[in-house]
């Protein structure tokens, strides 16, 4: 598992990363009440913002963490974005990039370096 | 965060998870560790407790309460010598151009006013009011404190404490004594719900708030959920949906200008900005306060400039507070708009993140009020 300084997670199994934001990102934002992906085919740029989430107190974006193709979405979180919340780690993954290029994952951190840079 | 001020509460804040935030020169919490949504639901079926120290408690004070009310009524377009004994009344303070300078709660306490104002704004109120009247004596309080105790469950809870405010009526206001201590109470709030407002000295704050604390039907509420809560029941926020550019007829606040303030009334004008609001009410204002309600899930929030059309080519108005309704279960917002599309039911549409999303005009309040009147 990676992590971003933008509080994502990245979990990499091949050319493809699952995407959601971190337990820590989640206490933070306070309740989550909407949610947008991208769309599936997307095309997407490091950086990019391609998610919005809303709580009750404000709107944040969430970054694409690399580039790369969209392949899937977590639709349960728009119908139920009170999952964000409640199972940010697993269950409230947000989109699985199809990655040609892993290089920019080795700057991310580890659990131990996101740890360290939340404290 | 050396600059901010404290209320007496601030330990029993922060040991009960008070998320701390920087509000109108105070430090003060946001919401404790249920969050925001847990909190809102919490009091609308039990009851919320809320610390509002914050606000400025003002006394003033002269020859008998008629004196005060009749030179307070040259600052506001407000019936006060109407108001009977015991009783509390919403208003403002308008300006020259007929803005608002200030919402408050004002109450008949025998022989003199008793005012509560907005925190971010008793600092200004106070000097206005002693540069405007003659011969009262106005104090800001210092030493006490100020609680709300909100919900369907607040009258239960508070009869514990003293059994006289089973009498109390919406808007009654009375000297209770509690926990040995002269308090005023007032059966009135910000949430829509029943209620009342505790001012009490500010050394008995801590173990007054503990005592509520011990009855499992009270919790702590935060201002975010204080903000959702008026927000649902259609309330101002000062310095969001009212301002000193805005007239309390744009803010659709006509009902709180009793007749014999009004043009044909008996104490008809003699406040700042008459001219401007008594055209209003004759003519009717260009733009007035509406709710909205986005036909999507995504909350508009405050800023977000309205169209007529889905093109974004007709710009009619701007929201001025929004976000998400807990009990209301979805995105609401208030703001102005120019009158001939303020029917309800009219489509309109906001700009979100450079789309436009549709919403449509609702009358105020999103839930109905419990009030005990």
């Amino acid at each position: 598992m990676k992590y971003t300084e933008e509080h994502e997670w990245l979990s990499i199994e091949g050319n493809i990363v699952t995407v959601g934001i971190t337990e820590h990102a989640a206490e933070q934002l306070g309740d989550v009440v909407f949610v947008e992906l991208p769309e599936i085919g997307d095309d997407v740029s490091k950086d990019d913002s391609i998610c919005v989430i809303e709580s009750v107190k404000a709107a944040s974006d969430i970054l694409a963490p690399l580039d790369g193709k969209i392949v899937e979405i977590n639709n349960a979180i728009v119908e139920t974005p009170s999952l964000v919340n409640e199972d940010p780690s697993e269950g409230a993954w947000f989109f699985k990039i199809e990655v040609s290029d892993m290089s920019p994952t080795d700057e991310y951190m580890d659990e131990a370096a996101y740890l360290s840079f939340i404290k | 965060m050396s600059d901010l001020l404290r209320t007496p509460l601030y330990e029993l804040h922060v040991s009960n998870g008070g998320k701390m935030v920087p509000f109108a020169g105070y430090e003060m919490p946001v919401q404790y560790q249920s969050g925001v949504l847990k909190e809102h639901l919490h009091c609308r079926k039990s009851v919320g407790l809320f610390d509002v120290s914050h606000m400025g408690q003002v006394l003033i004070k002269g020859k008998n309460f008629l004196d005060v009310a009749r030179e307070l009524e040259t600052l506001m377009p407000i019936s006060i010598t109407q108001l009977s004994k015991g009783r509390q009344r919403y208003g403002f303070l308008t300006n020259v151009s007929g803005g608002i300078i200030d919402d408050l709660m004002l109450s008949n306490r025998g022989d003199h006013v008793y005012m509560v104002v907005n925190a971010a704004c008793k600092n200004i109120d106070v000097p206005h009011i002693i540069k405007n009247v003659r011969n009262l004596e106005v104090e800001l309080l210092e030493d006490r404190s100020l609680l709300a105790l909100q919900g369907p469950l607040a009258k239960n809870i508070l009869l514990k404490f003293n059994k006289s405010i089973k009498e109390m009526r919406f808007m009654d206001i009375a000297t209770v004594t509690i926990l040995g201590a002269e308090c005023w109470v007032s059966r009135s709030g910000y949430t829509g719900e029943d209620g009342f407002e505790i001012s009490l000295p500010s050394n008995l704050a801590v173990e007054f708030s503990k005592s509520l604390l011990e009855f499992e039907e009270v919790q702590l509420i935060g201002l975010g959920a204080r903000d959702s809560l008026r927000l649902e029941a259609g309330l101002c926020l000062y310095g969001h949906d009212i301002d000193a550019e805005t007239s309390p007829i744009e803010a659709g606040l006509l009902w709180a200008i009793q007749k014999s303030r009004r043009e044909e009334g008996i104490d008809s004008g003699g406040f700042p900005g008459e001219e401007r609001i008594f055209d209003e009410i004759r003519n009717g204002p260009t733009k007035k306060r509406i709710g909205i309600k986005p036909l999507g899930r995504a909350p508009m929030r405050e800023g977000t400039i309205l169209y007529s059309d889905a093109e974004g080519s007709n710009e009619i108005g701007k929201i001025t507070s929004g976000g998400f309704g807990p009990t209301f279960d979805g995105p609401l917002s208030m703001g102005y708009i120019e009158v001939k599309y303020s029917t309800e039911e009219t489509q309109i549409f906001g700009a979100v993140r450079d789309k436009l999303l549709p919403a449509v005009i609702v009358s105020l309040p999103f839930v109905n009020k419990n009030f005990k009147r």
